[in-house]
């Protein structure tokens, strides 16, 4: 499999799995713009090589935790084939002209960059290949490398890559799909698992963040927003704020929201009141003073009771539009010898990344200079340069490590206030968001409510499965990131099959991509369902699963070896069966109180399945004791200590999703900080065990693929431990939490 | 008003009102940028500094209440930059984001400046107060235990 931008395009257009709706549209058509296909790159601003024979190489990529700036940059270095202790490691700028697509997210680094970062590496190697051969006037065929050598073993010659730099700059570029890629059995860098590029720098504690940085003569900002998303500042004490101790500027932001009661992911510029100080505490300090008088706008009507309540209206309703079907839905449960109804709901969440949102800008003779976090940079770029008169090329954007990202950082909207705020001073700004401001002004994972029916023959074999899913919008068009995937498991392996939209329930905040968007909520749906499913027809949950995947495809759903966006049944059945070994599933304990549950699933182009083992005592408290992960990422682990890593983080992800929720009352989000929005902590983590199951196919990423099965593992296990069913997220409303 | 802190060993006298809390004159005043800010209520950790040993919140810890008082930061956890603790969760390589890590490394710090062979539900219990929301808990776990076995071969606490 090669993914080159026109691959990317049909599978985020087609995949099952719903990565698709963690890119919005918006962004799709500017890296359409802007990317040129990965082969045409040139090899050159990739890496440097110093006459010492020291290698500089640069990381595409942003880096919030996911390990592409260490990952990325080890693709290159082991088909260049030198030492990777010789490698200093970069981060590149934001210029989609050198690096083509730069972007963190939907587990794409890998997918997306396995194939041609090798290429530069390789690239690179053939050239100085070239110019060693040319200097020595031999074949090229008859030379070689290692460790950052070119070797003529027929004459003994041999030149370091720092001798030959010169002469290989001389030289065109091969094209990238003309290079010769190394067996992998020849690897020596992939495979292995060196030390995270910045660790060092992490554990002395020193500037790397978006928050880190500093200038000379910078403002610092903070910028009080309207409770209800979009509201509009009327009248402000700015004169009195403008006199406390440090503050330097107030300034009113009228704002460039759009009207669209629809909001893409990057809607404007939010209105608001910015308090611009010589330290961010006195900004923060004077903002405790600032009274105003808002406009609320449209979004006051916004309620989470009303929200469940039109949401259990819209289930009596047909749906908007039919998504996806085949068979006799309608007649197959007719038939069935039993039939079993379930509403699931979950929630809307906060991203919480550590690192709040902010950026730091200097607008300075009509160019302006960016620090920033994107997940994006290519969209920072483009609305800093819009909401400051500029064109993108008049935009220098420096990718800064972010603490965190999960999908909230495809907003750009610090970038943009920044940016506007500069330009309005004169002067260097950092805004840098409170918490309070950061969970209050998120893009939220939209909750879903889905109401499914399904039907058994005698046999206990499912035959019908009905799916009503239920969200926001304007009934044509739904929020941003509100989609369900149309290919997802089970679809296509029951005999009859329905999906529906129902999209007509207002909503006016803005709304994106959280880790594993969509299917980090309805995963938890159609896992628990089948469970439910697989009780009421007598099997074991793992078999009811297993034989599901041995049903031949319905038209659509076929596996396709050049479309890894379809769900391969082989290899969903590969991880559950191997889970099913390591965790004893077949043999496990019956206890009373205590209970193991088992969740499979496929999206962002890999595979996990899971299992959980927990007990809950007389007050409802769960206690996850062990969790087993086995996963299918394709043929190799770039680096597997990370791959362990970002799964084990992954998998609590899951597990704190399913204690939090933002809740809405008079148009405002409720929770504002962490004392209301519970993270999982260091006593409650489970023994996790992973383990990667190794395939034949190009390797694919780990951004997200653990997380929605490790809901519905633990769910269903409580199901085991207690008999009672949790059909509602957060866990208390169901009447449970962790303990 | 004029204060003189003791950071790292080094008096420092800033001129910052009395309430203001330790993490932003250690970010914006001195910057000394390893302390994170999360969430301004102590309820996260990033924030993670020792008062005379102690691991305490720099988000509500204010200037006035730390004069006089040893105060370490990240920066100064030691003089070679190599406590067994930032040893360890360099060959564990802990972190993912990394945001957390300077608070995480600072509690841990702490627990094992007292206690060198924490069990698990101590190594909770000091480290309940630090999230991390990437979710390496079984790493700092994992570099913990190996801080630890590294501090005991040498002889107790540092």
């Amino acid at each position: 499999m090669k993914l080159d931008r026109r691959t990317f395009l049909k599978i985020t257009a087609t995949a099952s799995g719903a990565f698709l709706l963690g890119i919005d549209a918006d962004l799709l058509a500017y890296g359409q713009r802007s990317n040129r296909s990965a082969n045409t790159l040139s090899p050159r601003p990739f890496l440097r090589i110093a006459p010492d024979g020291a290698v500089t190489i640069m990381a595409k990529n942003p880096e919030a935790g996911q390990g592409s700036k260490t990952m990325l940059p080890m693709l290159i270095a082991e088909e260049l084939d030198v030492d990777w202790k010789s490698v200093r490691v970069e981060q590149a700028e934001g210029d989609a002209s050198l690096y083509g697509f730069q972007f963190l997210g939907g587990s794409m680094a890998t997918p997306m960059n396995w194939d041609p970062m090798r290429r530069v590496g390789a690239a690179w190697r053939q050239m100085l290949v070239q110019a060693a051969a040319t200097s020595w006037s031999v074949p090229e065929s008859e030379c070689s490398t290692r460790a950052g050598q070119v070797l003529h073993s027929a004459s003994g010659r041999s030149a370091g890559y720092g001798e030959l730099v010169a002469k290989a700059a001389t030289l065109t570029p091969p094209a990238l799909d003309s290079v010769k890629l190394k067996d992998p059995a020849q690897y020596t860098i992939l495979g292995t698992s060196p030390e995270g590029v910045d660790t060092a720098a992490i554990v002395l504690g020193k500037p790397l963040f978006g928050i880190d940085v500093e200038l000379p003569g910078m403002l610092h900002a903070v910028i009080q927003k309207c409770p209800v998303f979009g509201g509009k500042v009327k009248t402000a004490n700015t004169d009195e704020i403008a006199k406390m101790p440090g503050v330097r500027k107030v300034i009113v932001i009228a704002g460039t929201l759009t009207d669209d009661p629809v909001l893409p992911l990057n809607p404007g510029l939010e209105p608001g009141v910015a308090i611009l100080a010589d330290t961010w505490w006195q900004a923060q300090s004077a903002r405790a003073n600032l009274q105003v008088d808002w406009d609320f706008g449209t979004g006051t009507f916004q309620d989470s009771t009303t929200f469940a309540q039109q949401a259990a209206d819209a289930l009596k309703q047909p749906y908007g539009q039919v998504l996806s079907q085949y068979g006799d839905v309608d007649a197959a449960l007719h038939g069935a010898a039993k039939v079993l109804e379930a509403t699931y709901s979950y929630p809307f969440l906060s991203h919480n990344t550590l690192e709040p949102q902010g950026a730091t800008a200097s607008f300075a003779a009509g160019k302006l200079e960016l620090w920033s976090n994107s997940q994006d940079p290519a969209s920072a770029k483009r609305l800093t340069a819009k909401i400051t008169g500029l064109m993108p090329s008049d935009v220098k954007l420096h990718i800064m490590r972010s603490g965190g990202s999960f999908g909230r950082r495809f907003v750009c909207d610090a970038d943009v206030e920044a940016a506007w705020l500069s330009r309005q001073v004169g002067k260097p700004v950092k805004v840098t968001w409170s918490r309070e401001d950061d969970m209050t002004h998120d893009n939220y994972r939209p909750a879903g409510t889905i109401g499914l029916k399904a039907g058994l023959d005698p046999s206990g074999k499912l035959i019908a499965w009905r799916e009503h899913y239920v969200t926001f919008g304007d009934g044509k068009r739904t929020i941003t990131s509100g989609g369900v995937g149309t290919q997802d498991f089970p679809g296509g392996y029951v005999a009859a099959y329905q999906l529906g939209l129902s999209n007509s329930i207002p909503f006016r905040s803005r709304t994106g991509p959280l880790r594993a968007p969509g299917v980090n909520g309805q995963a938890f749906v159609l896992q628990s369902f089948l469970d439910e499913l697989a009780v009421a027809a007598g099997r074991d949950p793992l078999d009811f699963q297993l034989e599901l995947l041995s049903h031949t495809p319905a038209p659509g759903f076929e596996v396709h070896p050049d479309r890894p966006s379809s769900l391969n049944p082989e290899r969903l059945r590969g991880v559950l069966e191997r889970v099913a070994e390591k965790s004893n599933w077949r043999k496990r304990p019956q206890q009373p109180g205590r209970g193991f549950g088992i969740a499979a699933f496929f999206c962002h182009l890999s595979y996990f399945a899971e299992v959980a083992e927990v007990s809950v005592d007389a007050q409802n408290r769960i206690t996850v004791h062990h969790i087993w992960a086995v996963g299918d990422v394709g043929s190799q682990l770039i680096n597997p200590r990370a791959a362990d890593n970002l799964t084990a983080g992954g998998i609590l992800e899951g597990l704190t999703q399913m204690e939090q929720e933002i809740t809405f009352t008079h148009g405002a989000p409720v929770q504002d900080n962490f004392d209301q929005q519970p993270l999982v902590r260091m006593g409650q983590v489970p023994i996790i065990e992973i383990e990667f199951r190794k395939s034949e196919f190009s390797p694919t990423g780990l951004g997200e693929p653990m997380l929605p099965p490790a809901i519905p593992a633990v769910t269903n296990a409580v199901f085991a431990a207690t008999g009672k069913r949790i059909r509602t997220l957060p866990l208390k409303r169901s009447g449970f939490r962790f303990a | 008003m004029a204060i003189t802190l003791s950071i790292n060993k080094q008096a420092h006298t800033v001129d910052a009102a009395a309430d203001t809390p330790l993490l932003w004159v250690l970010r914006d005043m001195l910057g000394l940028k390893g302390t994170k800010y999360g969430c301004g209520i102590s309820y996260c950790g990033a924030c993670t500094v020792h008062v005379n040993g102690r691991a305490v919140r720099s988000c509500k810890t204010t200037v006035g209440s730390v004069e006089k008082m040893e105060i370490t930061t990240i920066e100064g956890l030691s003089d070679s930059e190599t406590h067994p603790v930032q040893l360890a969760w360099q060959s564990v390589d802990v972190p993912q984001c990394g945001y957390c890590q300077s608070g995480q490394i600072m509690s841990a710090a702490a627990l094992l400046s007292r206690n060198t062979n924490p069990t698990d539900a101590e190594i909770a219990a000091a480290m309940n107060g630090n999230l991390c929301r990437c979710g390496t808990y079984p790493r700092i776990r994992e570099a913990i235990r190996r801080a630890a076995g590294q501090m005991a071969a040498k002889g107790g606490a540092q």
